[in-house]
Formats: C-alpha cells, sequence, structure tokens
C-alpha cells in the first residue's frame, strides 16, 4: 500500500490539490455571490440578504439548495445533445482555467509523499502557462454560443449571436493587451512574470507602471470576454429576458452561473499577476514590519467578528461568529508567534489581496455602470480598445529596443 | 517515442476523410469545414516532421497555414453569407446558375 | 505500451472518429462541433511533439476564432439539416473509393519515404518558442509581412462582400 502510495505520488497528489482548489472556488464563489448582493445594495442604500444567518451568511447555502431541488424542465424541441452539452463546456472549461493560476512561490515547507508541493496545480516551470490560459478562454465562447443555439428559441438565439460576437471581438484586443507585458517579461511562465516585477522599490516595479494603457485595455476587454456589466448584453435582461440562458433552469442554470463566477476570479488574478506583481509586496523588502501587516489587519477583524456575533440573538450568531473570530485571532497570534509561517503567508496573502481588490471592482462596477449598446459595444471595441492596444505594443517593443527591458 | 510514421499515417488518414467529406457533404458551409480538415492534417504532417528533423521550418509554416486559414474563413464566409442571402439556400446543388 | 503511445492513440482516436463525425453528423453545427474536437486533438498531438506553441496557437486561432465564425454563421444563416438529392447520394460511392485510394496512396508514398527521416530522427528536447519567434522574424521575415497583407486584403474582400447594397 505504501510503495503503491510513494510510486503513484504525482498523480495522488495533483488529485487531491485538483479536488481542493475546486471545493476552495465553489465556496469562494458562493461566498461572491454574497459579497456582490450585499455590496450592490449597499451602493443602492439597501441592506441585502440579511435573513439567513447573520448578515445573510447562510444565503449562498439556501440559494444552493434551491438550485439543486427546482424543478428541470427540458423545453420542447431543443437539440438534446448541444442544450446538456453547453453548460457543461461553460462550467469545464471556467474551472480549467483556475488551475494554471499560481498562487504562492515557495513549495510548502514540508514534503508529502516524498514531493515538493507547491501552491496551485500546475508545477511552476510550465512554459506556456498565460497562453494556455488565452485557449482556454478562447473555447469559453462555445458554452454560450451554443446554449443559445440549442435553446430553439429567439431571445437565447439573439443572445448567444451576441456574445459570440463580442467576444470574438474583444478577444483580439485582450490578447495584444498582455503582448507588452510579455514582451517586458521575456516569458509566457506566469511565475516568471511575477519575479519580473521585483525591484528595490516595492510597488515601482510593478507592471502597471510602464504598461498602464495595457492594463486598462486589458481590464475592459477581459470584462467583455466575462459578459459581466457593463458588458452584459449576452443576457440584457431587459432586453433578451435572460438571454443565452433563458430556457435554463435549476442546476443547469446554476453552471452558467458558477462559470461567471469562476471566470471573474481568474481574470481578477490575471489582473494581479500580470499587471500588479502578484504575489509580491507593494512595499520594499527592507521594511520588515509591513511582515506583520497580515497579523495587524486580522487580528482586529477577529475582535470585530467576536463583538459583533455576541449581539445577536439567535444561537448561530451568539455561537459560530464568536468561533470564527476566535479562530482569526489565534491565527493573528500564531503568526507573530512562528516567523517562518508568517514568511511563508507573505505571498498568499498579497496575492489574496489583490485578487480581493479587483472581485470589488467588478461588483462596483455593476452597482455604478449602466450598459452599453450594442453598436456602442462592437464600434468601442474596434475602434478604440483594438488601434489603442495595437499602439500600446508597437510603442513598447520601440522602447525596448531603445532603453533594453525596463529593470 | 512515437514513431513518426505514426503521425503521417494518422494525417493521411485525416486528409482522407477531408476529401470524402469535401465530396460527400452537401451543405456550403459543411464542405468548408472539410477543407478547414485538410489543412489541419497538413499540418499534423508538418509538425510532425519538424519535430524528426529537429528543425523549426515546420512549425514557422505551421502558423503560416494558421494565418492563411483564417484569412480564408473570414472570405470564404463573407462568400456563404451572399450566397445564402442571393438563394435562400445553403445547398451547392441549388447554387448552380451563373447570373440570377 | 508506453504512457506518450497510449496518449497518441487516444488522441488519434478521437481525431479519427471527430473527422468521421463531420462526415455522418446531419446538422452542420454538429459538424462543427466535430471538427472542434479534431482541432483540440490535433492540439493534444502538438503538445506531444513539443510543439507547445504551435498548439496553443491551434486552439485559439482555429478553436477560438475561426471556429467561432462558422458557429456563428450558421446560427446567423439558421441552417438547417442537410438535404441529399439522389445524385448527391449517387456521388458518395466513387467519392469512397477515390478517399480511400487518394489515403493510401498517400500513406504508403510517405511511410516508403520517411525511412531516412525515422533514421535522421534523434530524441531530444525541442527547440523552446524563442527560437521559434527568432526564425519566424528573421529568417522568414517576408513571408511573415506577406500574411499581414494578406490578412489586409481578407479582411477588405470579407467587408466588401458582406455589405448589404445600398438602396
Amino acid at each position: 500500500m505504501n510503495a503503491f502510495l510513494y510510486a503513484n505520488a504525482w498523480l495522488i497528489i495533483t488529485v487531491v490539490k485538483v479536488a481542493l482548489l475546486l471545493f476552495i472556488v465553489l465556496t469562494v464563489n458562493a461566498y461572491l455571490t454574497w459579497f456582490e448582493r450585499k455590496v450592490v445594495a449597499h451602493i443602492q442604500s439597501r441592506w441585502g440578504p440579511h435573513r439567513v444567518g447573520p448578515h445573510g451568511l447562510l444565503q449562498p447555502m439556501a440559494d444552493g439548495l434551491k438550485f439543486l431541488f427546482k424543478e428541470d424542465p427540458t423545453p420542447a424541441g431543443v437539440d438534446r445533445f448541444v442544450y446538456f452539452l453547453a453548460p457543461l463546456l461553460a462550467l469545464a472549461l471556467a474551472l480549467t482555467s483556475i488551475a494554471i493560476i499560481p498562487f504562492g512561490p515557495d513549495p510548502l515547507p514540508w514534503k508529502i509523499l516524498g514531493q515538493t508541493i507547491y501552491l496551485g496545480i500546475l508545477p511552476p516551470n510550465v512554459n506556456i502557462g498565460i497562453l494556455a490560459l488565452f485557449a482556454i478562454t478562447a473555447l469559453g465562447v462555445y458554452g454560450v454560443a451554443l446554449a443559445g443555439w440549442s435553446s430553439n428559441s429567439k431571445y437565447p438565439l439573439l443572445g448567444g449571436l451576441r456574445s459570440s460576437a463580442q467576444m470574438i471581438s474583444y478577444e483580439l484586443a485582450l490578447t495584444l493587451s498582455v503582448v507588452g507585458v510579455l514582451l517586458i517579461a521575456g516569458s509566457f511562465n506566469l511565475t516568471e512574470i511575477i519575479n519580473d516585477q521585483t525591484s528595490r522599490y516595492g510597488i515601482l516595479g510593478w507592471n502597471i507602471f510602464p504598461q498602464f494603457l495595457g492594463f486598462i485595455c486589458f481590464f475592459i476587454a477581459a470584462v467583455a470576454e466575462t459578459n459581466r456589466v457593463p458588458f452584459d448584453l449576452p443576457e440584457a435582461e431587459s432586453e433578451l429576458v435572460a438571454g443565452f440562458h433563458t430556457e435554463y433552469a435549476s442546476f443547469k442554470f446554476a453552471m452558467f452561473f458558477i462559470a461567471e463566477y469562476t471566470s471573474m476570479i481568474t481574470v481578477s488574478c490575471l489582473c494581479a499577476i500580470l499587471f500588479f506583481g502578484g504575489w509580491l509586496s507593494p512595499f520594499p523588502a527592507t521594511w520588515t514590519w509591513t511582515y506583520y501587516l497580515p497579523t495587524v489587519l486580522l487580528l482586529p477583524a477577529g475582535l470585530w467578528v467576536i463583538w459583533d456575533g455576541l449581539r445577536y440573538e439567535t444561537i448561530f450568531g451568539k455561537v459560530i461568529l464568536p468561533g470564527i473570530g476566535a479562530v482569526m485571532c489565534i491565527l493573528a497570534i500564531a503568526l507573530v508567534i512562528f516567523p517562518g509561517v508568517n514568511n511563508f503567508i507573505q505571498a498568499p496573502f498579497w496575492l489574496l489581496s489583490k485578487i480581493f481588490v479587483f472581485l470589488f471592482v467588478y461588483v462596483w462596477m455593476r452597482g455604478t455602470l449602466p450598459r452599453l449598446r450594442y453598436d456602442q459595444l462592437m464600434a468601442f471595441g474596434w475602434k478604440m480598445l483594438l488601434p489603442v492596444s495595437i499602439a500600446n505594443v508597437v510603442v513598447t517593443s520601440f522602447a525596448i529596443l531603445r532603453w533594453g527591458a525596463i529593470k | 517515442m512515437i514513431p513518426t510514421n505514426y503521425y503521417i499515417v494518422l494525417s493521411a488518414i485525416l486528409f482522407g476523410l477531408g476529401v470524402l467529406a469535401f465530396i460527400f457533404k452537401r451543405n456550403i458551409i459543411s464542405i468548408f469545414m472539410s477543407i478547414e480538415l485538410m489543412l489541419n492534417a497538413v499540418n499534423l504532417a508538418f509538425v510532425a516532421f519538424s519535430q524528426a528533423m529537429h528543425k523549426l521550418d515546420g512549425q514557422v509554416f505551421v502558423l503560416f497555414v494558421i494565418v492563411v486559414a483564417a484569412a480564408e474563413a473570414a472570405v470564404g464566409l463573407a462568400i456563404i453569407i451572399l450566397t445564402a442571402r442571393n438563394r435562400q439556400s445553403l445547398n451547392v446543388e441549388r447554387v448552380d446558375l451563373l447570373k440570377l | 505500451m508506453t504512457a506518450p503511445l497510449i496518449i497518441f492513440f487516444v488522441l488519434a482516436a478521437l481525431a479519427v472518429g471527430g473527422a468521421l463525425s463531420l462526415i455522418f453528423q446531419k446538422h452542420p453545427i454538429h459538424s462543427a462541433l466535430s471538427l472542434i474536437v479534431v482541432m483540440v486533438a490535433l492540439a493534444g498531438l502538438y503538445l506531444l511533439l513539443g510543439a507547445e506553441f504551435v498548439a496553443a496557437v491551434q486552439i485559439i486561432v482555429y478553436g477560438g476564432a475561426i471556429m467561432v465564425l462558422f458557429v456563428f454563421v450558421i446560427m446567423l444563416l439558421n441552417a438547417g439539416i442537410e438535404e441529399h438529392t439522389n445524385f448527391s447520394k449517387l456521388a458518395g460511392f466513387p467519392g469512397l473509393l477515390l478517399a480511400f485510394a487518394l489515403t493510401g496512396f498517400i500513406a504508403a508514398t510517405i511511410a516508403r519515404s520517411t525511412d531516412t527521416v525515422q533514421a535522421a530522427s534523434q530524441p531530444g528536447n525541442m527547440a523552446s518558442t524563442r527560437d521559434l519567434s527568432t526564425m519566424i522574424f528573421k529568417d522568414f521575415v517576408y513571408p511573415f509581412e506577406l500574411t499581414s497583407f494578406l490578412i489586409l486584403v481578407a479582411v477588405l474582400g470579407a467587408i466588401v462582400l458582406a455589405q448589404r447594397e445600398k438602396a
């Protein structure tokens, strides 16, 4: 048994990693919906979900259960194979793209089954990281287009047509806007792209400064690729009911939903990695006091959760919230006591904070921006975004020719 | 190590299936797709030879073929849309008049 | 049987199955999906051959752009199930024979003439994407520039063709 474990260690560890990442991503997805509803509600002077559990924290579970137990009718006249394939494709591709993201530079400090364990599914020396990501995103159009076509209904068809046109148009700008970063880093490997942004001055080494234009193009194109506000024309509810997923119900609808939120997470990861230094700290490495930032943030948050939970009248609030708060406080104190753990936690801490900021920007945009008209969307993509990103590539390559890579 | 011959034979089979589809299909879009299949088969042979000879020329050619295929798809699909608009049909057998 | 060989046969079966399905599916969208399967399988084969950049480009351009265009046009024109007249069914039989003959001929010729290639080939690591780009932008720079011109012409042609005539 032991020999078998050691012989297939790599395979077993990869499977466990995939399962773990899947669990984390799905949970984060669920709480992303809660976060989105809360933030949008506060932007619109409402409370958002607050009935199910303290602060509505159990709302995602209630929603999930509802998704599972709703009736799942298949409309008449659909192309059954494609109709079932579309949500599967959307979900599978969205989840696969997360597998390429590296979440930290250092392997775990101990070996399991004789293997060094890195954070992230792929080993850090995969050379085509970002290309593979683009390949997976490129296939993502099919989920939406096929769902629209196979539903045999006019609104989904219009939504599917819109989305395939939109996604092809913005994919060009998306890919071209990254070329500047690739030129500076000289690599497709995400880990190398991050390491290339290291500098003595912390934040000043990040790609956002030389590639500001590239970042703007990338973010706009990425939002359009994920079909989010203000580019959510494929599912514009005031015109197309719900667009491409009008005829989907229950768990098949949930699959599209999860796919959309997962691609939001992927795009946030990419923004952080390509332009904002990934897991690098914004402070110079010599400022050692910044190493205690996770503790400083975690401790008050934990204390606040305990205090907030004790005010609740329900058992759940009184018991669970202080429990979570206590765990957070203990973690914060543990980080101070064990400097090794603290050092290890730095990189994932910064990466996750940056991802969180971008997720917030996504939700913020949804709360504030109106939807574009279809012709405006196309004109913007082709006449504005594409020329600007091509100009960015040209300027960057001339700058690199003239002065060499910026470091 | 997989023998290069395997790739070449696979490429030939795919090319043959592409030819078959080209002859057998009646929908103009499907016919166009079988041309893409033949191009893909040739690409496979290019990459296989490139690996066997340890020269990158084959891969460069594949990139060029892909570019040409993209250009071809853009023009070809425009022609298909035009034909479909004029004849109300995608069947190639209906497209038998030079002038409407 | 080694692991790469198994992967090769799985991918080859996928590719051939997809190509067969392209022929036998009646609806153009199903044919397009089969072709996408072939292309993804070929991308896998390119990875197996160590041509990772070509594999990525294959999926990005073929799978993500060209085939999406096909699907888009099929959706736009609302293409229905393919019709076959008696005459076109007749054309299938000589077509089948011809295709078999062609495949056999190509396979035999190439397989016979690749003995020298086989002898010359040695296992080893493939050159990287960097070498590929050096090659394109140094040795093949004129053909490369020519393709950009080709694309320009294609874009213009597509716009002119698909434009509705002004009343």
